[in-house]
């Protein structure tokens, strides 16, 4: 039986986990390597990592640490941020990712997604959304959710997966940080748009959040968080024994 | 020595990687003359059938392959590679494929509602159909990854395990010495790692 992924996103700059992560037992909870290791162990099914760097240096030691944490974690990796061309997608690729996530590139370059899906395959190209209402309108923002491009989201979101991309994560930024749940509104309506995997993004702050979610939404395929993970206030372990017991299906 | 063949299709960094996490001497080679030299071969595969069985092909690979399997080396196919085993996919047309297990390539979205998603993409069980080596170190209902939209057809009598997604696919496959798996074990956390580990000691036996 398939079951619902439960997928940490790591936000690393210069090599680091930034938002700071609350754990004991781990030597050095900034590092991705180790952190990864750790979520892989509690039964995260998959993990992203995000480039939150700006410079090229910065870039260099974000694919090496890449590299490292991909020889010694045996879970699906999906790689994001900074990702604009096809040259993007094969150099982390190329470091051990499986999965690559485009958000502005995608913006920048309509035609990114189907280069990339052709080069790639399908499964290998994430479409990552940041959607908020405006005017009671769902809108995409680019540069990291500071810029309002006016393009409706719904649509944006199906042209996306027409042109290859084989997975959506939906970042709703009107629940991301509140941690009141997700977005089910926006999800469902996502859902209702395309057939490819729907991951749900922004606005978990507790285990119910999940079993609303998953139990609210049966089409959506995963929940994404990272501070309630980071900082222990939801364990995986925890989640996913609560979700069993929701009839959710899971991997224990 | 394990060799993984590397035929221009696909990303080997985590299987290579895979190996050497659970001490195996695995290495990534294009080179014909150390493939037949390696004690077991991983034929791995990610993209389209047609493209991948001509690459196959062309490069004298097949062939090697197809001796190698005869003499009873181990080999595995995974994900496509595993597909590449069979006789042929109908997978945009028709395409041979190395025939060293006997069966077709065909649609997932032939057996499945139609409100299933493809591909058949995350995390499955495996409902074992018989017992087979490759399952030595892993229990029934173990989670594997999957990612694929074509699986292996008319295949009962070589079928070891199969996930339940709308109906039966088939998961893992063996002829004798011949291995294959669908998903990857490569990105399966222990569980892969444990059916690799479990390929490093099956012992050969002559197609």
């Amino acid at each position: 039986m398939i079951t619902k992924r439960i997928i940490p996103c790591l936000d690393v700059r210069d090599g680091r986990v930034v938002k700071g992560v609350n754990f004991t037992g781990l030597r050095d909870v900034s590092s991705p390597v180790e952190l990864a290791d750790f979520y892989s162990k509690s039964g995260a099914d998959e993990l992203v990592f995000y480039d939150i760097t700006a410079s090229s240096d910065g870039r260099k030691i974000f694919t090496d640490i890449l590299t490292e944490t991909a020889k010694r974690v045996f879970i699906p990796l999906t790689v994001g941020g900074g990702i604009n061309t096809v040259e993007d997608f094969d150099r982390v690729l190329k470091c051990g990712a499986d999965k690559v996530s485009v958000n502005s590139g995608a913006i920048k370059n309509p035609s990114l997604i189907s280069e990339a899906a052709k080069l790639y395959g399908d499964q290998c190209v994430v479409i990552s959304v940041d959607v908020k209402r405006v005017d009671g309108v769902f809108r995409v923002f680019a540069k990291g959710g500071r810029e309002n491009t006016g393009i409706e989201a719904i649509s944006w979101i199906k042209k996306c997966v027409d042109n290859g991309a084989g997975e959506v994560v939906v970042n709703s930024m009107d629940t991301d940080g509140v941690k009141g749940g997700f977005d089910l509104e926006l999800l469902k309506e996502v859902c209702d748009t395309v057939s490819v995997p729907v991951i749900a993004s922004g606005g978990a702050g507790k285990t119910e959040d999940f079993i609303t979610l998953f139990n609210e939404i049966p089409k959506v395929d995963a929940g994404l968080a990272a501070s309630v993970f980071h900082f222990g206030e939801i364990k995986i372990k925890d989640l996913k024994e609560k979700m069993a017991k929701a009839n959710i299906p899971v991997r224990r | 020595m394990i060799a993984i063949a590397d035929y221009g299709v696909g990303n080997l960094f985590s299987l290579k990687s895979s190996f050497s996490a659970i001490g195996a001497d695995a290495v990534v080679t294009n080179d014909i003359s150390e493939i037949e030299k390696a004690d077991r071969i991983i034929l791995p595969g990610v993209g389209a059938f047609g493209d991948a069985a001509n690459k196959l092909f062309q490069s004298g690979l097949g062939g090697v392959l197809i001796n190698e399997a005869k003499k009873g080396k181990p080999i595995m196919g995974i994900c496509l590679g595993m597909q590449l085993l069979f006789d042929k996919s109908y997978e945009y047309g028709e395409h041979k494929g190395l025939g060293l297990i006997h069966g077709s390539i065909r649609p997932i979205a032939d057996v499945i509602p139609k409100d299933l998603k493809i591909p058949h993409i995350g995390w499955n069980s495996l409902d074992f159909k018989m017992n087979s080596p490759i399952n030595k170190y892993i229990n029934n209902g173990d989670f594997v990854y999957f990612v694929h939209s074509f699986y292996a057809a008319d295949c009962d009598e070589y079928t070891v395990a199969t996930a339940e997604y709308g109906a039966d696919l088939t998961a893992t496959v063996q002829n004798k010495n011949v291995f294959g798996c669908q998903f990857h074990p490569e990105k399966s956390g222990e569980t892969g790692l444990k059916i690799l580990r479990a390929f490093t000691e099956v012992k050969g036996e002559a197609l």
